[in-house]
């Protein structure tokens, strides 16, 4: 998971000689740059707004990160109660898998009438999308820990707050990072899509406005930098991993 | 390092005080279990003196480990009774217990690692890696108190797993094939360690092994199992003299104590 220049290098190539045949391509064809602009007519419109795209990536950015934050804190929770109660199971497991059928886009216009234009039915629609790899993660994640490492405890004499806290958490960590990780890819997503139904701030807000304008040049560069927050908060939470859980990332 | 001279004393004494009716440290006394259907242990009856190594061997599945896991309190027979000192021993956290893989925490360095059980039963964390670091100090370990465990070897494992047992300090110690995955010279050298440093792991000792030389060179007493559903078949001293060095391994004593164990487990005839 370690981002060393070295390491970096085949990404970084691979886009530069990207941009330079999307560039070259653009040129040499001639295509409009309403169809599509190329990589410098992207920076340029990024650099020419970039007030604007900032200002309005705030709000982007702080729904993503708020509705991770409560999935992370719903998927603990259902994937704890589901690890501990096999009724809770029962109960909530099918629920939850059907709430993932749904097609959160369709849900998410019934959302924005219920709670308006604020940043409220945004942030739910992020949890939405990021609670149940969460959920899962957890659930599995406590089920995989070594029963002889809780036999382990108990013959110690242990009580279930000990055994829970001292080898059940730490040892779900490797599971719950995985399912932490492919979450917060979904977080962003979330976010835009809130935004296309009903806002009046953000850069889902703002694409639909350039779209409707043919700013195509800048759509463009709104979609780059939501890609760049995206990759920026998996970074971040790979980041955490590595402090929090350092042997997870061994291998063997 | 050592107290040998103490541990003859104390057994000596021990020999003086307790006659036959002594209540032993430990005892199984008509345990029977079955386990999903398949009938392991039928009435067993074992008692363990305190201050001695008894060693349990057995063919493979006989169910050395279930008993040593009702010895534990981990497990409760489905007939009679298992005891600690003369009381009812109904529940785990009164013996120290070593099951057969290392199951050191990767999450924990060896110091640790080895504080684990004392930090499990509530002593405060800094007490307790206090006293795991004089341990490894004191067993030759304390170079690597702060490496990982991904990074020892299988014999320094089963050194650190044994030194995070016997750091509960327990009267008893019951010990599941803690070299059972080792390789044969690490093995040698484990066991040869293991009788250097037996008298500061516990005063009572019960390993399970499958290794009929293990057990002698260790044991003061060997238990033989029979087939499941296992009974005692034979309870063998084991009058060789201590200290103890591997050297016993080659004198006619010890071939002739291996030889009625290796006829009790039917593989002389």
């Amino acid at each position: 998971m370690s981002v060393t220049p070295r390491r970096a290098l085949p990404a970084v190539l691979v886009a530069l000689i990207a941009l330079a045949a999307w560039e070259i391509g653009v040129r040499l064809f001639g295509v409009q740059e309403f169809l599509l602009p190329g990589p410098v007519a992207v920076v340029g419109a990024f650099w020419e707004s970039r007030g604007l795209l900032l200002e309005n990536a705030v709000p982007t950015a702080g729904e993503a990160v708020l509705g991770f934050l409560w999935a992370v804190a719903a998927g603990l929770l259902s994937g704890l109660l589901i690890n501990r109660s096999s009724l809770a199971e029962r109960a909530l497991y099918p629920w939850l898998v059907a709430s993932q059928t749904l097609p959160i886009i369709a849900i998410a216009p019934i959302l924005v009438t219920w709670f308006g234009y604020g940043p409220l039915p945004k942030v739910l629609v992020v949890a939405l999308f990021c609670f149940f790899p969460i959920t899962v993660a957890t659930a599995d994640g406590l089920r995989a820990v070594d029963p002889d490492l809780i036999r382990l405890m108990r013959s110690f004499g242990a009580n279930r707050w000990r055994i829970f806290s001292m080898v059940e958490v730490p040892g779900a960590l490797p599971f719950l990072f995985g399912g932490v990780r492919l979450a917060v890819t979904y977080c962003v997503i979330g976010a835009i899509i809130g935004e296309w139904v009903g806002s009046s701030k953000g850069l889902g807000f703002l694409m639909i406005q350039d779209k409707a304008q043919f700013e195509i040049p800048r759509l463009f560069a709104e979609i780059s930098l939501l890609s760049a927050m995206g990759v920026a908060l998996f970074l971040l939470v790979a980041l955490v991993q590595r402090l929090v859980a350092p042997w997870t990332l061994k291998r063997g | 390092m050592l107290d040998r001279h103490d541990h003859l004393t104390r057994q000596g004494i021990e020999a003086f005080h307790e006659g036959p009716d002594a209540i032993p440290k430990l005892a199984a006394r008509g345990v029977s279990i079955t386990k999903g259907g398949v009938h392991i242990l039928d009435g067993v009856d074992l008692e363990v003196e305190p201050g001695t190594f008894v060693a349990l061997i057995g063919p493979s599945g006989a169910g050395k480990s279930t008993l040593l896991n009702l010895l534990a309190g981990l497990e409760a027979p489905d007939e009679g009774t298992i005891e600690k000192d003369g009381t009812p021993l109904t529940r785990p956290g009164l013996v120290a217990y070593m099951p057969q893989s290392d199951l050191l925490l990767p999450w924990r360095n060896v110091a640790a690692n080895v504080s684990l059980g004392l930090e499990a039963t509530g002593t405060p964390k800094k007490d307790a890696r206090q006293r795991a670091m004089k341990a490894l100090t004191r067993f030759g370990l304390e170079d690597f108190a702060r490496v990982s465990p991904w990074a020892l070897s299988g014999g320094m494992r089963s050194r650190v797993a044994l030194l995070r047992t016997a750091l509960l300090d327990r009267d008893v110690l019951l010990l599941d094939e803690p070299l059972g995955a080792l390789d044969a010279l690490t093995r040698r050298e484990l066991q040869g360690w293991l009788l250097n440093v037996r008298d500061e792991l516990a005063a009572t000792i019960v390993l399970v092994t499958h290794d009929v030389d293990e057990a002698l060179l260790l044991a003061d007493r060997v238990v033989v199992l029979t087939r499941r559903p296992a009974r005692v078949a034979v309870d063998l001293p084991v009058d060789l003299k201590r200290p103890r060095t591997m050297e016993v391994e080659t004198t006619p004593e010890f071939a002739r104590l291996k030889g009625r164990l290796l006829e009790a487990l039917g593989i002389v005839k």
